[in-house]
């Protein structure tokens, strides 16, 4: 009984998620007040994690289950960007008409899925909990079933994370055979140096992971399912699936194979350089803003791994970090998206940013600092999230990681900065509306002043993520 | 006659593999046909899984096999529920022609 201490905050997400779907079932009309309901339910789930001593260390249900530092950190920044990204997006759906109870009992389950991959240390309990989280992102990829392109983007999401995760299932049967258990610590016990059966595994592990936070070669269905889903959804894609496959990522290559750092590191860095060189280049020619959110996400998830490609804590740690800010980033770029609203229709071009400074001058600072912290310009935060990558990776002797990865942000810098220049400088269209509802504004706020004022106190983070020692 | 070993059904699982992978991207006709592949996909690992789990003498792949065999279920339906709504909005489910969204 005593375990059951530790995953409150888990219970209670699947318990209010099965009485909030009664409550839609038998009450009339109450999509708005699941909607609330469930924002509050985040917040009292957060309010369960802070309840207990995070730095508390605990392996529950044989081991199986993992309580630390990592996994309060990791489970506090997806429920904290979940209830962001419900608040923030509210105006949206009940706009274009999704505004169903399934939707938010939808995110609650994938952001179960989450934590339960987040914590997991054994290949069933995650294999599990990433299934939970795809499965409820399949249908809200497709939720706006009227529509042509959400149902193709549902479609594609469906097929190719099918087979990624057919393939990361082939690489946990090759390690379970190989190191005759599923537990994480049992397989670093059990590990032979000399084993090319389990280098099998890892590599087919490794490619089902990199196609959940879309690391190129394994990219291709991101773009497509970013455009075709609905904006609420894509802020949901772009944010929340990368910190709980990324916190995967540290779980598996730095618990069981740690060991086997020669045969996963190349791989890892061919990820890490193939994603930010890609990344940077596919964006330059895009027209529509989601998918160009889609090739930067790409990019960015390129510099997430190559910390993670270092081998040290310290490449963990600048990891972390980075996935941090790159959240508050994204965040303040789609609510600045959600803005973009006239006549109950929204906005995704990039003509349609055209001279938006005459009429909008607060929401094209917002705009403005947003870009300039994605391109990694001092003294906004992305600057730091980037330094934080390259001193890690340049520790460790990696050159050419680091040299690659400063040319990537400097090709990257053309299509931010050209955004900038359509804002400023180009002729001014019709204004859009003002009048945005509360939740929306108070997410752009809170995202901006992160960005624009980070540099200020910058230790803070470094403090918090200092106390993650995985090695 | 000789013994049918673990190699026997790993290399099943494997072939079984393979041939789910390459129904995924060889196919041009039917997504219904990429459904099955994706099931025998699964269905390859669980071959792979139950061997390895008398070869081992360990239950835990049983385990796992029958937490796949769920999950698959629900796979397939949500996967032809999204292929349902596609067909109403489209009107066909040809492979080729899903080529709305690129660039």
């Amino acid at each position: 009984m005593t375990d059951l201490n530790f995953i409150y905050s888990e219970l209670f997400l699947a318990i209010s998620i099965m009485s909030l779907l009664i409550i839609g079932v038998f009450k009339k009309n109450s999509s708005n007040l699941i909607y609330n309901l469930s924002i509050i339910s985040l917040l009292s789930c957060l309010a369960l994690i802070f309840s207990f001593p995070i730095n508390e260390n605990a392996e529950l249900f044989n081991n199986s289950y993992k309580i630390d530092y990592l996994s309060s950190f990791m489970k506090i920044l997806t429920i904290s960007s979940g209830i962001f990204v419900l608040i923030s997006s509210n105006k949206y759906i009940q706009t274009i008409n999704i505004n169903k109870i399934e939707y938010p009992i939808l995110a609650l389950s994938s952001i179960l899925g989450m934590m339960v991959m987040i914590s997991s240390n054994d290949l069933i309990l995650f294999y599990v909990g990433l299934e939970l989280q795809s499965l409820a992102l399949y249908v809200l990829a497709s939720f706006n079933r009227d529509n042509l392109s959400s149902s193709e983007s549902g479609l594609k999401y469906f097929v190719l994370s099918a087979l990624s995760s057919g393939l990361l299932l082939y690489g946990c049967s090759l390690i379970y055979g190989f190191s005759g258990s599923t537990n994480f610590f049992v397989i670093s016990e059990n590990l032979t140096q000399d084993d090319y059966v389990l280098t099998f595994g890892i590599v087919f592990i490794i490619v089902g992971l990199a196609f959940k936070i879309s690391a190129v070669p394994f990219h291709m269905w991101a773009p497509d399912v970013y455009e075709g889903s609905p904006t609420s959804i894509t802020i949901f894609f772009a944010i929340l699936p990368k910190i709980a496959a990324l916190t995967v990522f540290i779980r598996f290559l730095y618990v069981p194979f740690l060991n086997l750092i020669d045969q996963w590191q190349m791989i890892m860095v061919f990820l890490s350089i193939a994603s930010m060189l890609f990344g940077a280049i596919a964006a330059i020619g895009q027209s529509n803003l989601k998918r160009l959110v889609a090739y930067s996400s790409i990019g960015h998830m390129g510099y997430a791994l190559a910390g993670l490609a270092t081998g040290t804590n310290q490449g963990i740690q600048s990891s972390i970090s980075y996935i941090s800010i790159y959240l508050f980033m994204n965040l303040a770029f789609f609510c600045c998206l959600f803005m973009l609203r006239r006549d109950e229709k929204y906005f995704e071009n990039i003509q349609d940013l055209s001279g938006l400074s005459k009429n909008h001058p607060l929401l094209s600072f917002c705009f403005l600092i947003v870009l300039f912290s994605l391109a990694g310009i001092p003294p906004l935060a992305g600057f730091f999230a980037k330094f934080y990558i390259f001193s890690a990776v340049i520790d460790q002797s990696m050159y050419f990681l680091a040299i690659v990865g400063l040319l990537a942000t400097v090709i990257a810098a053309f299509y931010y900065l050209r955004l900038i220049k359509i804002i400023y400088f180009d002729k001014e269209k019709e204004k859009y509306e003002t009048n945005h509802n509360i939740g929306l504004k108070l997410s752009l706020l809170i995202s901006s002043i992160f960005i624009l004022f980070y540099f200020t106190y910058p230790s803070w983070l470094i403090e918090i993520v200092e106390k993650i020692n995985i090695i | 006659m000789f013994d049918i070993g673990l190699g026997h059904y790993l290399t099943l699982g494997a072939i079984i593999f393979t041939i789910g992978i390459i129904g995924i991207f060889l196919n041009r006709k039917n997504i219904i046909v990429i459904l099955m592949s994706i099931e025998l996909i699964l269905l390859a690992v669980n071959i792979n899984l139950v061997s390895f789990s008398i070869y081992l003498n360990d239950l835990t792949g049983q385990i796992f096999t029958l937490f796949i065999l769920t999950v698959a279920a629900a796979e397939a339906a949500i996967g032809l529920a999204i292929i349902v709504i596609y067909y109403r909005n489209s009107g066909t489910i040809r492979v080729q022609e899903i080529n709305k969204l690129k660039g």
